[in-house]
């Protein structure tokens, strides 16, 4: 039997309560900002009417994609609504764009590091991997800890399982861009910038919005389990479900989130393949 | 003086280049240095000149390095050592910003699998390097406007790349690097992808394009027909090294080693070899109208010919005289060849075609003779040597 265990989780937690107790002044008041931003952004989807949300979102969708996408969507909504969790969609809509959003605003940017240095693409690997394998509930509790509970340790939270998608794809569809087109773009003196913003991005783009939409769909599924710490939405229903064994109200919820899964898994396919059929009906 | 100036040029690939160089300076082999330490030899002491206008052709079996030379002389590759000067600056030395400048300015490259950018338009692809360069859009598209009316594009401005057959695609290339009005133009194997019709085709106009604008071109091919009709000179390489340089002619006429002398071997001769290049002085000729008849006759025999060819003053040639006819000039007492020249002989230009030559042979046992634009006598071609070219024997001289 092994007499000495290496006390790592005392160590860990030592270590958070240290650094908490510094930051948490810090980072609670400026959750408390990005918690009101993504409260207003839910607000905007829930105070109208649910026929004018109903409607811009199908006619946003029409002009993103087709219309048999936005009778989908519409639909789709009217399912939700009907079934009475009509709030929790909205809530669930508005906390997974965000999640993705910033995800994506981190996440793309280093990716794009991550194919211009192998240094950095070495440095930041392992860390995706990291993010990728950790159980989520092992960050959801430090989330908590340094944000509080609620809405914006869930969108940390998102941020972490759903960033790493949007950073590896960029970096693969920017490596992916052939070595005839950025010599091309050299041999007529393009800088680094230059070749990356005209010929790279442009031509990684297909790929760029594979990440997008895995980003997405990673990010609705977060807002599940995140919904643990005070996400509401959707999870909530479900989380809800499942703490009193309520199968039907579990049921509604997930059928719920699978509509949203797939209206934005279309949404985002059909953009992307919406975007190569402009180009190529010249 | 030379626009371009390499000296002493090496490249190696791999981690070790300072061991492969010592290597090479011992004098060991391109095989050896790749089995013994496992760097590869791009370049082995490369040295050449190019003048301004120049069109110059670099050949040689796959692998032998003509794509890291032409890649060094714009620094995609950079050499492990020698010097390259450009317009009397080393480029070898350049910063990245100095270097930049001058792709912009002065060097533009074709590729081999044509590298247009297939997001942008045949228009925009065009102007790719004017914008680069800062240039406005307006001005940028008139330029690329006009790069693209030179290739025979107009009409095809909106289009994607992907909508062009692979010879308009490349036309889009050399429009692109046309656009920027460089002083060179890179061009590595830039025809190699297209089937032979269009090959000949952009041939042909670059060809045009070069006798207007009198770009320096270094332009790479293992075709040797491509390397003759484009090349005013030609380098031959051979495992990372230049084995001969030399006028199309020298190249055929005289290979400096087997090498050079299989890559002519398999060439078809008819349609390569000129009246320039096989012709021969004649061994004499009489002038108008200081000669009679009477010294015509005295030369043929002399020579053991049976006409001779008559030429003014200022070299013209005049026409043919035979022997028989000078014969009887004299026992009509004639003083003058006037009466007796053969005007109506055909000749051929210094750079017809052996082909071409051929069917003038036919049937008559006259030599051809060989004039200049200006109808200056060069000299005479006989049946016999034309038959020879045609039945492969190059040392029959
Ligand atoms: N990036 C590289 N790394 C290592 N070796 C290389 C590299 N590029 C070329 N080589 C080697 O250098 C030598 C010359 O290659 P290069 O591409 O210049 O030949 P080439 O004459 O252009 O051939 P081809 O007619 O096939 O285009 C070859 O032995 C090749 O294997
Ligand atoms: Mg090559």
């Amino acid at each position: 039997m092994i007499e000495f265990v290496i006390p790592l989780a005392d160590w860990i937690n030592a270590i958070f309560e240290e650094v908490s107790f510094y930051l948490s002044p810090v980072l609670r008041s400026s959750s408390v900002l990005l918690e009101s931003i993504i409260k207003q952004f839910e607000n905007i989807l829930i105070w109208p009417p649910e026929v004018v949300v109903m409607a811009i979102v199908g006619i946003i969708v029409w002009k993103l994609t087709n219309y048999r996408l936005a009778i989908f969507a519409v639909l789709g909504f009217l399912i939700s609504y009907s079934i009475g969790v009509w709030e929790e969609t909205m809530s669930t809509i508005a906390l997974a764009l965000s999640g993705t959003a910033v995800s994506l605003l981190f996440g793309i940017p280093l990716g794009i590091i991550a194919s211009q240095s192998n240094v950095a693409e070495r440095i930041i690997r392992p860390v995706l991997d990291f993010m990728q394998t950790l159980p989520s509930f092992v960050y959801l509790i430090p989330a908590v800890m340094f944000f509080g509970m609620g809405k914006v340790a869930a969108l940390v939270a998102t941020m972490i399982f759903a960033m790493p998608p949007a950073v590896r794809l960029t970096n693969l569809g920017i490596r992916e861009v052939s070595k005839e087109m950025v010599e091309a773009a050299q041999a007529f003196g393009s800088s680094r910038w230059q070749t990356l913003i005209d010929i790279q991005l442009p031509l990684a783009l297909p790929t760029i919005m594979a990440g997008v939409n895995q980003c997405i769909m990673m990010a609705l599924a977060m807002t599940v389990i995140a919904s643990m710490i005070g996400a509401g939405g959707l999870g909530m229903v479900v989380l809800r479900s499942m703490q009193t064994l309520d199968i039907g109200m579990g049921a509604v919820g997930g059928l719920s989130i699978v509509i949203l899964a797939i209206l934005l898994d279309r949404l985002t396919e059909n953009i992307s393949k919406k975007q190569k059929e402009q180009k190529n009906t010249h | 003086m030379a626009i371009i100036k390499v000296k002493n040029l090496y490249k190696i690939y791999g981690k070790h280049p300072d061991k492969a160089l010592k290597m090479l300076e011992e004098g060991h082999s391109k095989e050896k240095i790749l089995s013994d330490i496992g760097q590869t030899v791009g370049l082995n002491n490369i040295s050449f000149e190019v003048e301004p206008g120049e069109a110059f052709v670099v050949m040689g079996l796959s692998g032998s390095g003509k794509s890291t030379l032409i890649r060094c002389l714009n620094r995609l590759i950079d050499p492990t050592s020698g010097s390259i000067i450009i317009n009397g600056k080393d480029i070898t030395k350049m910063t990245k910003k100095e270097l930049n400048e001058l792709r912009r300015q002065k060097i533009s490259m074709v590729f081999q699998s044509f590298a247009v950018f297939p997001h942008k338009t045949v228009l925009e692809n065009a102007a790719y390097g004017l914008k680069i360069m800062g240039i406005s859009q307006g001005e940028r598209e008139k330029k690329a406007y006009e790069a693209l009316e030179m290739v025979g594009l107009k009409g095809w401005e909106d289009f994607l790349p992907s909508k062009l057959s692979g010879g308009m695609q490349q036309r889009v290339g050399l429009a692109r690097a046309l656009a920027t009005e460089p002083e060179i133009l890179l061009m590595d194997e830039a025809f190699s992808a297209l089937d032979p019709l269009i090959r000949k085709e952009m041939q042909t106009e670059l060809l045009e394009l070069q006798e207007n604008m009198k770009k320096t071109i270094i332009f790479i091919t293992h075709d040797l027909d491509e390397a003759l009709r484009i090349g005013d000179r030609i380098a031959l390489m051979k495992e990372g090294e230049i084995v001969q340089v030399g006028t199309p002619e020298e190249i055929m006429m005289s290979p400096a080693t087997d090498y050079v002398k299989k890559f002519v071997e398999d060439v078809d001769r008819s349609r390569v070899l000129t009246a320039e290049m096989i012709m021969k002085k004649p061994s004499t000729v009489v002038i108008y109208p200081k000669d009679g008849p009477r010294i015509a006759l005295h030369r043929m025999e002399e020579s053991g010919i049976s006409s001779i060819f008559v030429i003014d003053k200022q070299n013209c040639l005049l026409g043919l005289v035979m022997a028989e006819d000078a014969l009887h000039a004299i026992e009509k007492n004639e003083k003058s060849l006037e009466k007796i020249i053969r005007k109506d002989i055909p000749t051929v230009l210094p750079e017809t075609l052996l082909k071409e030559m051929f069917s003038l042979l036919t049937g008559k046992n006259l030599p051809l003779a060989v004039v200049d634009d200006s109808h200056k006598f060069k000299g005479i071609v006989l049946r016999g040597t034309v038959m020879a070219k045609l039945a492969g024997g190059i040392a029959s001289d």
